[in-house]
């Protein structure tokens, strides 16, 4: 290590061009790399940022050290080998996941959902939103420099909903649940049971959540004015989710889509104002609370019948050619995907949009200007997996 | 028989005399000196080993989780509460590597922990454990407390600046920071009990706050506006001086990794880690003798417990405290530490000294002008807080928010 090491980059470079007064009185740009092991970059997330004393001059995203050629290993195995694999991409909501998978496949293949497996569906799919959000608020306040109570708290109420996953689905987090027209199994009269206690108590423990955090004076401090990101740039970088609707957009797919039995709930879309972290995190519990809504609704109104479209075939599974695209509102935004088939048991071409990573794609705008502790909770408000980004 | 002379009440002094009655008189009291040195050390040494465990298990409590529990004793393998847990990090500090970053400046990087550690020692001298467990009699005790506390900071910063890592120097950037801001309102906090004691020894300022008002109330320095108002702005800039949640800047795990203790490994880290307790335990002790009235009883009837057990539980409420808030709070901004100092805690402790000098000056009143004398003092500190509190949190507030017709 030299001297050089640390001091600004040469004239010319892309560092330099950010600040124009580069002198002895200014001093010299420290450029740091966070990550990709660093505490609070949520898994293997690299930033190199360029510092100005603590404030960030330049910030550039590196990712990819998990890129595991999910997209080529689906091209290469059946339909049905993929569902294992869509588990993994973002693994804190596998049961998205899967439907947003089997949704494509049965528009591919025109496969009809019994009506029963399309309410077990909104369940699994609003329980994983629960999940994911909860789990959010956690990891944000632990960024936020918490010792770790909130998150304790959170994971307490995500072993609660897992338990509910590993009984239906025989696993915590890769359930490979859902099936081409239905679900895996049925659930029974003391897994509903379960499920219901779960949503009734939920409230309760949002209330306690927000009562240690919401009105806190260092975590208002600390998230208001931060990180702010304006509608404009939200829509034009493709942003989705939690995160657009912080910025006041109205754009929930299940309100745009319908797609499935969600037009038979009632519920509401959340909307921040301001579009920074505060408004993130308020976002994500409020939804959570429109969730416990669709839950009680959808758990009240669950019908009998079959939980698998009789006719369908999972086995020897070869769409007619052409193409799908299936997307459902993630917790994390519009996880989608396409598939184009010539006919043959395994899609020809096999593509997902990842919300956590197009979400990721503006980090720099709402980081610069902000100091090293801002961004951490920055990246955090975010919410990406790692899984789903590199895929 | 007074308190003073109960046999409890003089029981270490009796121990210690039992061991030097058979030394020659000069020699009497330098080894008086190190015994005092040695309980010290022994004494504080397993009390930050507890500590430790303490907070691990509150913490876990706090955290619905039952924090360290399974540490064995040796030999007879009974697990007793994970008892055994501070022995087994400390062997576990000692047997691990110490690893240098070969771009470090080795000498300053061994230099810090030591330096740290020593000052954070001294600083025990000066405290009146008891009513006759003084170990160095100072007759400005108070000002050698606080210039041996300031200088930990310059050990934190020689660490992060001889690591050669960018965390740590970040680290390094924010304690120094964060000690000028804080350095600040932490002596503007203990000025007033100065002003009012009469003196800086650390004896004489415990003395000042004997007896107690209609058998009931102490007249602990706490109980008055002032006091209360100090005591406050001395527990949070000891917060900060001890680099405790929420001001743990420079330690800030989740943004610079461990900050200055980043490059440290083994039993140096293990250095840190202690320094950093003795630190917490120092200014708690300090924050007792200034405010809370030293070792006396809160009560005259509860006087026939010993003085030190006193000061001793005293301590460990205030340790408790710390424990308490670190798990509750998260941490700020360096900007926001620092306007917080600057624009909250400075000018408070300011407008408290001139109370504190109304205070002693209205000393003489009697009958209804106490009442009067009360009154002023609270409105003078009550105010400026509220007004102070005002200003800090502007746009800062809960929001409500829209739905989607």
């Amino acid at each position: 290590m030299s001297a050089s090491d640390l001091s600004a980059p040469a004239a010319g470079s892309p560092g330099a061009r950010v600040r124009a007064v580069h002198d002895r009185f200014h001093g010299d740009l420290l450029e740091v790399s966070m990550g990709p092991h660093h505490p609070s970059t949520h898994g293997v997330f690299r930033m190199i940022v360029t510092l100005d004393g603590e404030t960030i001059v330049k910030l550039k995203p590196v990712f990819g050290y998990l890129h595991r050629n999910h997209e080529k290993l689906g091209e290469n195995v059946t339909y049905l080998g993929s569902m294992p694999y869509t588990d993994r991409l973002d693994y804190l909501s596998a049961m998205t996941n899967n439907w947003a998978y089997a949704l494509a496949v049965e528009k591919l293949a025109g496969q009809a959902v019994p009506e029963r497996a399309e309410y077990v569906r909104v369940i699994l799919a609003e329980l994983t939103r629960l999940l994911n959000h909860t789990c959010l608020a956690g990891f944000l306040m632990q960024d936020c420099g918490c010792s770790g109570t909130p998150l304790m708290y959170a994971f307490r109420e995500r072993e609660y909903i897992l338990d509910l996953f590993e009984s239906l689905s025989g696993s915590r987090m890769m359930c490979n649940y859902q099936r081409f027209g239905g679900c895996r199994v049925d659930p029974s009269a003391d897994w509903l049971a379960g499920a219901q206690t779960l949503t009734d108590r939920y409230g309760a423990f949002l209330d306690e959540f927000e009562t240690l955090l919401t009105g806190n004076e260092i975590v208002m401090a600390r998230t208001q004015g931060v990180g702010k990101l304006s509608p404009a740039l939200a829509i034009s970088a493709g942003v989705t989710g939690p995160m657009l609707r912080a910025c006041g957009v109205n754009y929930d797919l299940r309100k745009v889509d319908a797609y499935g039995v969600y037009p038979r709930f009632d519920f509401r879309v959340p909307l921040g104002d301001h579009g920074d972290v505060y408004d993130r995190y308020m976002i994500r519990v409020l939804e959570m609370r429109e969730s416990i809504k669709i839950l009680q609704q959808a758990l009240a109104g669950l019908p009998g019948g079959p939980i698998m479209d009789p006719k369908a075939k999972l086995r020897s599974f070869r769409p007619k050619a052409g193409e799908a695209y299936g997307r459902i509102e993630g917790p994390k935004g519009e996880i989608g995907f396409y598939l184009l088939s010539d006919g043959s048991p395994n899609p020809s071409r096999y593509r997902i949009r990842p919300p956590s990573f197009i979400n990721l794609t503006i980090l720099e705008d709402m980081c610069l200007g902000h100091t090293v502790a801002d961004a951490v909770i920055i990246l955090g408000s975010v919410d990406i997996v790692l899984g789903e980004v590199d895929r | 028989m007074t308190s003073a002379d109960a046999f409890l009440e003089r029981l270490p002094l009796v121990a210690r005399d039992l061991v030097t009655s058979w030394l020659p008189e000069p020699w009497r009291w330098l080894v008086n000196s190190l015994i005092s040195i040695a309980v010290i050390l022994s004494v504080f040494g397993l009390l930050f080993a507890y500590v430790t465990l303490a907070e691990r298990k509150i913490l876990g409590r706090i955290q619905n989780r039952p924090g360290p529990n399974r540490t064995p004793i040796p030999f007879i393998n009974l697990r007793f509460f994970g008892l055994a847990q501070p022995f087994a990090d400390g062997i576990k500090a000692l047997t691990k590597e110490d690893l240098v970053p070969r771009g470090a400046d080795h000498r300053l990087h061994f230099l810090a922990p030591v330096v740290l550690l020593a000052f954070s020692i001294l600083t025990f001298a000066v405290l009146p454990y008891g009513r006759h467990l003084v170990p160095v009699e100072l007759n400005a005790g108070v000002l050698y407390f606080f210039a041996a506390g300031a200088a930990t900071e310059l050990a934190v910063f020689m660490a992060g600046w001889a690591s050669r890592n960018k965390y740590s120097l970040l680290a390094a950037m924010r304690a120094l920071a964060q000690l000028i801001s804080y350095e600040l309102p932490l002596l503007l906090a203990w000025v007033p009990v100065v002003l009012v004691a009469g003196s800086l020894s650390t004896t004489e300022i415990v003395a000042a706050q004997a007896g107690w008002k209609f058998n009931l109330i102490p007249h602990w320095h706490v109980f008055t506006p002032w006091g209360a108002a100090g005591f406050l702005i001395f527990m949070v800039a000891a917060l900060a001086e001890s680099n405790r949640s929420p001001f743990d800047l420079p330690e800030a795990e989740s943004e610079l990794i461990a900050g200055h203790l980043t490059e440290y490994s083994g039993f140096k880290y293990a250095l840190f880690f202690m320094a950093e307790y003795f630190g917490m335990i120092a200014l708690s002790g300090m924050a007792i003798t200034l405010f809370l009235g030293g070792w006396h009883a809160p009560s005259p009837y509860l006087e026939f417990i010993p003085s030190y057990v006193w000061f001793g539980a005293k301590l460990v409420v205030l340790l408790l405290g710390f424990i308490w808030i670190r798990a509750t709070f998260p941490r700020l901004r360096m900007d926001q530490l620092t306007r917080f100092a600057w624009k909250f805690l400075v000018p408070l402790a300011l407008i408290n000294l001139a109370n504190a000098a109304f205070w002693s000056l209205s000393f003489p009143w009697a009958g209804p002008l106490q009442l009067l004398r009360w009154l002023i003092s609270a409105l003078v500190v009550v105010g400026p807080f509220v007004l102070l509190g005002r200003k800090l949190s502007v746009g800062v507030a809960p929001r409500v928010y829209r739905y989607a017709t």
